[in-house]
């Protein structure tokens, strides 16, 4: 009796939170009611590791009164459903480009208040309004970087062919197969072998995926490792000689090094990925105005090129070029000259499940 | 004679075999030591020695605090599921009840479930009943240490009462039966016989429960409230940087905190054991 | 699963009313013992479960949240791909690999263990335990320096001729990692089962002129089966799961089981899938230990 009684119960508490699901978290929100540099409560950032500098964060604190509490994720999908669960907690969240559409879309973001933001004109105006946030009411970019390939030239020599086909073409990497490391995330390994094979990285043309498929699943017999963590220390450790990773982590990698002048980074000649990480709101933040405050001082000509020069990634700070150290702003790692090749991944909707099936089944 | 050499044969054999194991379980162990003092920041390389990543600790108060919130959530967690999971394991292996079997199979579910769909899981639940709650009460609740502390709670509770099940299955049954006949009454016959024979089994399922607690990185991950950051999940989303030697340090000193309570403990039972042992010599008991 | 041990009201239901009044007494208070976890199981735990259990139904949307309202059956239809087969098939194999090396290298341990005098078999076994309490993670990256190549046990191999070794991102790390990870979960319930063996049966054996072997194949291994058993799934299932482990030692360059829905979930953002996946893993099993527990033994 009691036991059925029990079970019924949970039924019935499912059911009705099933019910509140379909109800909860719809809310089209709208622009908090903010005044320039007010806040309503300590700042919670829910950020990528390593990402901010600590002093940039002290610095707020001081000028503003309140603290900054930060957490950190390590993949915009493990973030986004928390976030988008409603009652997350946190006021600025850091989604990348094609998170940015995913979650624009399913109203996972509060609208910015432009005017208390008045530091967004700093931005360059590639970056805003972006392709993947078109009214520019949601976002404001936060730093940018591209994808490539981290080298080792006592291995490869100073005029190495710099394409892609240093992993996909078997005759380029026998000198060096077994020491390359591909990052593990779908869409940029596919987006590579794309690129190699002269396709767009966003294709949803089943034909050209299936295509990549065959030239990255050719190339995992040659690699070491699927590393999306630790493949700028794998490059520097001297564990492997050809390394697929994101400019920032590998030019830190490369200053890590004993000798940086053995390595470098770069986009090869296919082509490659551009992308930007953005600061946003979560549709429910409660502190909104402390965080427009917090975007607004990140926008600062000078914060901004604060945190270039602490986290070797591009500023999309327009502004803040003065203030960026000289040899940051002339190195080609984090401010390549052509960028004419480089595309955003953008969210392929259905095509997305078609990418990560893709990639299970080429590793084997 | 043939008997005698057949005995000693394989004593060296175990023996190898267990330094080997040893050997091997504790490797890792060594080397996170070793580097736990290395100058250089990039791990695997020896840079001269140092105690200045130990100094950090000090200093890191983010470390500190997610040090503090895995602590108390695992002892917290550790306790809850160690008394329901005694609970239940006294229930399934003495007691015949209506939904036993359903109980049973639930109690198995936690083990076998993968970790990120119970993190899944758990984010769902509490999202929606915290919405739930909102709409009819009007309260609104965010995740943090109590939904932390919950979810382990209910991971672990299976894993205690296995634990615990396994020590009640193998201790005599008529012992308690004895009790009862000497007219000792339920309460006491536990008190008296059944908690001091499944000590070691409860001891047994909360150092695993903790373990698991102090260890569990995805499901903490889901369902923490911000500034309730968990140590394993702050280390999880450091690797991009990799794992510097401030973490070896982390390591080491959880590990002498760990050995201290052991060690702590076990000198206790030794003395609850020798008294334990008097007391049932002076009632001509079995030990 | 444990039937014949009730010191209570096994047999005496048919005998009179008094017994049965006792018997009811008996199922009231195992119920009352067992309601408080019984109940926070279903709140937490039985309930969320049924929420996923709900979401194997629904469909993806084109943002990768789920939709509640077109129910079908796509996400198991999916289950039937080959892709899912070789992912299965492949941990299934790892996972024996794994369990087999843990039983052959655990076996002996608690043997040893169980004939020390107390203390030093306590002390072993909290010996055994103690590397746990490190973080997992950490441990991992452990092995990664030790077997990469210019690990220790690669300097040990340079130094004494055989040259270099990289085991670093080959299966052997894999499994290497996982009986790094789950030896405990062997040796314990071994050692739970060997510790109760009674010594009299094993000289019963010798003194009916079994040898050795004969002796463990006849007295001493089907009267531990129960800790075997215990012990093989306690490490078969957790290595069927396991996904951080071979994507650090091993590269990531097979799918496996765990990973395999991690990305359903955390990559792709495929719940629907994610969740029918973890169901007839869940399933299989369940399935399969109570296959188990009924055929090798019911207790320890």
């Amino acid at each position: 009796m009691r036991t059925t009684k029990l079970k019924l119960a949970g039924v019935a508490v499912a059911g009705a939170m099933l019910l509140a699901a379909c109800g909860g978290g719809d809310d089209a929100s709208s622009a908090a009611a903010c005044e320039v540099g007010t806040t309503d409560g300590d700042l919670y950032l829910y950020n990528w590791s390593e990402y901010i500098d600590p002093d940039l964060k002290t610095a707020f604190e001081e000028q503003y009164g309140v603290a900054v509490i930060e957490d950190n994720y390590d993949s915009n999908e493990a973030m986004q459903p928390i976030v988008a669960e409603g009652n997350s907690g946190y006021d600025v969240i850091v989604p990348s480009d094609y998170m940015v559409s995913i979650m624009i879309e399913e109203g996972s973001l509060m609208p910015l208040n432009l005017d208390a933001i008045p530091n967004m004109a700093n931005l360059d105006p590639v970056f805003y309004p972006a392709p993947y946030d078109p009214t520019g009411a949601y976002t404001a970019a936060y730093q940018w970087g591209t994808t490539g390939l981290g080298v080792d030239l006592t291995v490869l020599g100073e005029d190495t062919p710099r394409t892609w086909g240093l992993i996909f073409d078997p005759e380029l990497s026998a000198n060096f197969g077994g020491n390359i490391t591909l990052l593990n995330d779908p869409r940029e390994t596919l987006g590579a072998a794309l690129k190699y094979l002269g396709y767009s990285l966003n294709t949803t043309s089943a034909e050209e995926l299936d295509e990549a498929k065959a030239v990255v699943a050719d190339a995992v017999a040659r690699i070491a490792a699927f590393d999306s963590d630790q493949y700028d220390e794998l490059l520097v450790s001297g564990q492997t000689q050809v390394a697929h990773g994101y400019s920032g982590n590998m030019l830190y990698g490369i200053y890590d090094a004993e000798n940086p002048d053995d390595y470098t980074y770069f986009v090869p000649d296919e082509g490659g990925t551009i992308w930007t990480d953005n600061m946003a709101l979560p549709f429910d933040a409660p502190h909104p105005c402390t965080a427009h405050t917090f975007i607004n001082f990140i926008l600062d000509a000078e914060n901004g090129a604060a945190l270039t020069n602490w986290n070797l990634y591009g500023s999309p700070n327009a502004a803040s070029e003065p203030f960026i150290d000289a040899e940051v702003l002339e190195n080609e790692i984090v401010y390549p000259a052509d960028r004419s090749k480089l595309e955003f991944i953008t969210n392929t909707g259905d095509f997305e499940t078609n990418f990560s099936d893709a990639f299970s089944e080429a590793k084997g | 004679m043939s008997q005698a050499t057949n005995r000693r044969l394989p004593i060296w054999a175990l023996r190898l075999n267990g330094s080997a194991v040893l050997l091997f379980l504790y490797a890792p162990i060594i080397l996170l030591l070793v580097f736990s003092f290395s100058a250089s920041r990039i791990p695997g390389q020896w840079g001269g020695f140092t105690t200045e990543w130990y100094a950090t600790l000090f200093d890191d108060s983010r470390l500190q605090r997610t040090i503090s919130v895995s602590v108390r959530v695992a002892l917290i967690s550790t306790v809850i599921a160690t008394v329901l999971g005694t609970m239940s394991a006294l229930a399934l292996e003495r007691f015949k009840f209506r939904g036993r079997r359903v109980f049973d199979a639930l109690l198995y579910l936690p083990i076998i479930i993968p970790d990120v769909t119970m993190a899944v899981m758990m984010l769902m639940f509490f999202s929606q009943s915290f919405n739930l709650v909102e709409a009819v009460f009007g309260i609104a609740i965010t995740k943090g240490f109590a939904t932390i502390v919950i979810s382990h709670v209910a991971f672990n509770i299976a894993f205690v009462s296995v634990v615990v099940r396994a020590r009640i299955a193998g201790m005599d049954a008529t012992l308690e039966q004895a009790a009862s006949d000497l007219y000792a009454t339920r309460w006491q016959a536990f008190r008296f016989v059944t908690l001091p024979l499944i000590a070691p089994g409860v001891l047994g399922g909360a150092l695993l429960a903790v373990t698991l607690s102090l260890d569990d990185v995805v499901v903490t991950q889901f369902v923490a409230g911000p500034g309730s950051t968990t140590l394993p999940v702050y280390v999880f989303s450091l690797i991009r940087k990799g794992v510097t030697p401030t973490i070896n340090a982390v390591s080491v000193i959880m590990l002498v905190a760990s050995l201290i309570l052991v060690a702590g403990s076990v000198g206790l039972q030794r003395a609850n054991a020798s008294r334990g042992r008097q007391q049932l010599q002076t009632t001509g008991g079995t030990s | 699963m444990v039937e014949g041990r009730c010191s209570g009201g096994g047999k005496a239901v048919s005998v009179g009313i008094a017994e049965a009044k006792r018997d009811r007494s008996e199922r009231r208070r195992g119920l009352l013992l067992a309601l408080p976890s019984f109940a926070y199981m279903i709140l937490f735990f039985a309930v969320p479960l049924i929420i996923v259990l709900v979401y194997s139904f629904a469909t993806r949307t084109s943002t990768g949240s789920t939709s509640l309202s077109d129910w079908n059956l796509d996400a198991y239809r999916k289950l039937g791909e080959p892709i899912v087969r070789n992912v299965v098939l492949r941990s299934v194999v790892l996972a024996l690999v794994t369990t087999a090396i843990c039983l052959l290298v655990a076996y002996p341990f608690a043997w040893f263990c169980a004939h020390q005098r107390p203390v030093v078999r306590n002390m072993m076994l909290v010996a055994v335990m103690i590397p746990f309490w490190t973080n997992f993670l950490v441990r991992n990256y452990a092995w990664r320096l030790l077997l990469s190549s210019g690990g220790p046990i690669s300097s040990f191999t340079e130094a004494i001729g055989l040259g270099e070794t990289n085991i670093l991102f080959t299966k052997t790390a894999v499994v290497i990692g996982l009986v790094y990870a789950y030896l405990p979960f062997m040796i314990l319930p071994l050692f739970a089962s060997i510790d109760r063996l009674d010594r009299r049966l094993v000289e019963a054996g010798r003194d009916l002129y079994g040898s050795g072997s004969q002796t463990f194949r006849r007295i001493v291994l089907p009267l531990t089966m129960p800790g075997v058993i215990a012990g093989s799934i306690l490490v078969f299932v957790p290595s069927m799961g396991a996904y951080v482990t071979p994507e650090l030692l091993g590269g990531g360059k097979e799918t496996l089981l765990g990973s395999y829905i991690v990305t359903q979930f955390l990559t792709a953002r495929n719940w629907p899938v994610g969740a029918s996946l973890s169901f007839v893993l869940m399933a299989v099993m369940l399935v399969s230990t109570i296959i188990y527990f009924r055929s090798g033994g019911k207790n320890l």
